[in-house]
């Protein structure tokens, strides 16, 4: 399959760039960004709050099991519809500090367009912990199957 | 006694970062390597020290001499690091990718055939 995500995150630097090419016209693109049920369908969490403009904040949050397993909120600085979202976002109750958000949205021919987003950390040290966070819980949920399976077999 | 080395430690120094770009386009020896360099050649053989314990350079004796290769299949381990949190973005984009559609076709049917659901 193609590969439509990318990463690029150079050794040693604190920052990050993840593009994607969608088949979407720009304007429905950007729109997954600004609908709270929209952002709640495909980030998979809850908005608690979502206020498109500068100075706007927001906050996200995701339960399982009836407790919340995540929180994250932040502060938008630019908003330009179809165009871009300049934004803070930060884990609450996470060693994480702070890192700044650079969303741009271009159109692309026909009715495909393009997202970039730039991502500035406080150190290169956190931008690298963040990459290996879903490789730590990848290993957890596999370390966790393996425990479910081997106490089945008790 | 040794630590265990990083191997993303190894990579976030910059001469490290230079030394293996210098050996991944051929095998050399140290002094070769410490020649492109203004560090002193001890320094320079800390750098190769650290980079071979994490395996990132190789050492192959020819002769009298000890040749430094580069280890491509460690360099692809760090690529897979990054993997998973590339392979979360990507899920993410594709459902929201296929939320959208859903609304292109909706937009669609209200514009055009109004009659029809």
């Amino acid at each position: 399959m193609e590969r439509k995500t990318n990463i690029n995150a150079e050794v040693g630097k604190q920052e990050l760039v993840i593009t994607r090419e969608f088949d979407l016209p720009v304007e429905l693109l950007f729109r997954a960004y600004v609908e709270p049920d929209i952002v709640e369908q495909w980030m998979g969490t809850k908005v608690l709050k979502l206020e498109n403009r500068p100075h706007g904040s927001y906050q996200f949050e995701t339960s399982h099991d009836g407790n919340v397993v995540f929180r994250a909120n932040g502060v938008i600085h630019e908003f330009v519809p179809d165009q871009k979202i300049t934004r803070t976002f930060e884990m609450e109750n996470s060693p994480f500090p702070v890192q700044l958000e650079f969303l741009e949205f271009e159109k692309g021919p026909e009715d495909t367009s393009k997202l970039n987003m730039h991502i500035v950390f406080r150190s290169g040290d956190y931008r690298d912990q963040l990459l290996k966070l879903p490789f730590a819980q990848g290993i957890n949920m596999a370390h966790n199957r393996l425990q479910e399976a081997a106490s089945k077999l008790r | 006694m040794n630590l265990r080395r990083d191997v993303f430690q190894a990579i976030a120094d910059p001469t490290r970062r230079a030394i293996l770009l210098l050996v991944a386009s051929q095998s050399m020896t140290a002094g070769a390597i410490a020649s492109n360099f203004d560090s002193a050649r001890p320094t320079v053989s800390k750098h190769l020290q650290i980079l071979t314990e994490c395996e990132l350079l190789e050492q192959e004796q020819d002769g009298r001499e000890i040749y430094y290769h580069f280890n491509p299949k460690k360099m692809k381990e760090v690529a897979e690091f990054i993997e998973p949190f590339r392979k979360m973005w990507d899920d993410r984009f594709n459902k929201l990718e296929a939320v959208m559609k859903k609304y292109k076709t909706k937009k669609g049917e209200r514009d055009g055939t109004k009659n029809k659901h």
